[in-house]
């Protein structure tokens, strides 16, 4: 790497680094140091499993997603086939498609930023791009939250993979609440401030716990956009509606 | 086509799932990216997508609090992501709502509520 190249990163990274309240910027590192708590609990688990020191690395390169990536691994430790297990994976997935369509814009026109960006896209980085309002925060938001995020998950399944089980299950220090809560924390303000929003999220909510116990992991959440019926009824294309987002 | 043990599994056959699923997830990733650059969605259109994406991420924060595979996750959980979103609702800073929800969880374990 050249020094130019270097100095280039740096100020880039100043820049994203300026465009982002120092709260918020706090805010991703915090989720950053849990997210590395439940990268190493997945590599401690999946080395628990059987499975080879360097699969849990690789997978969180290759696929970074940790569901899919703790779903891929539960279903091999199951005695279930890789076929199925990466089919699994697949599905639950699926929902970064619509995550693309709205938060795009962050990448700009540069297909650079596109290749790598979509790369980083995860749901916590998604939603702290959501909680944010102006261009320039969008775009700091993801690419901060997605820079943080790939590294601390990465580094914590090191960890967990190759520095024996001192952490395998991510409830003992109540991990598997904290994101659920900071998914919620950060929608919140767009359920708070739409009652179109907050009405279909409802109705999506209910239809996705609902068949939660009967469909394959990932379908519940796509059908939760069957919740957006409950708006599209009640909105008259005419209705004037402001700037809206 | 199951396998009795994971160790069975060839380890071509990990590499051959991890590589498909890397794909195949960076696809979904980077096919809403792209669709997004080929076809101009009509205003309507795009304000229904984006709520669709507050409506995945509230049903992943529902499911995630309340289903363990097939099953009810335990008041633990559910607890611990209500007290979190109750300070967030009140408009509580990140480094009190994460550590709360977590705190409330395995503190409730801690007292055997699983």
């Amino acid at each position: 790497m050249t020094n130019e190249y270097r100095a280039f990163i740096i100020s880039v990274m100043r820049s994203l680094r300026q465009s982002l309240s120092p709260g918020r910027f706090r805010d991703i590192v915090l989720v950053g140091a849990a997210t590395l708590l439940v990268g190493a609990s997945f590599g401690a688990i999946a080395i628990g499993a059987g499975l080879p020191g360097y699969l849990p690395s690789l997978l969180s390169v290759v696929v970074f997603a940790g569901a899919a990536q703790f779903l891929f691994v539960g279903i091999i430790a199951a005695g279930g086939s890789p076929l199925a297990a990466t089919v699994a994976g697949l599905v639950v997935n699926l929902r970064h498609l619509p995550f693309g369509l709205t938060i795009g814009d962050v990448f700009g026109n540069r297909w650079r930023g596109r290749i790598f960006g979509s790369y980083l896209m995860s749901d916590e980085t998604v939603a702290f791009t959501l909680a944010e309002f102006t261009p320039a925060a969008r775009r700091a938001a993801y690419w901060i939250c997605g820079s943080v995020l790939f590294v601390s998950w990465n580094l914590g399944v090191v960890i967990g993979s190759f520095g024996g089980a001192f952490l395998d299950d991510p409830a003992i220090l109540g991990l598997d609440a904290a994101f659920p809560a900071v998914l919620l924390a950060l929608i919140l303000p767009s359920l708070r401030d739409d009652a179109m929003v907050r009405r279909c999220a409802v109705v999506g909510v209910v239809l996705a716990v609902a068949s939660a116990p009967f469909l394959p992991a990932g379908l519940p959440v796509l059908l939760a956009l069957a919740g957006l019926l409950a708006g599209v009824r009640r909105t008259p294309a005419a209705l004037p509606d402001g700037p809206g987002r | 086509m199951s396998v009795a043990t994971p160790l069975l599994v060839a380890p071509s056959t990990l590499l051959a799932g991890a590589a498909v699923l890397g794909a195949g997830t960076y696809a979904s990733r980077l096919a809403g990216t792209v669709l997004r650059t080929r076809v101009r969605l009509p205003p309507q259109l795009e304000k229904l997508v984006n709520r669709g994406v507050v409506v995945l991420l509230a049903a992943l924060v529902g499911v995630a609090a309340l289903i363990e595979g097939a099953q009810f996750a335990g008041p633990a959980r559910v607890v611990g992501v209500a007290v979190g979103g109750l300070l967030a609702w009140r408009k509580a800073p990140f480094v009190l709502v994460v550590p709360a929800a977590a705190l409330t969880a395995a503190g409730l374990r801690l007292l055997g509520i699983r």
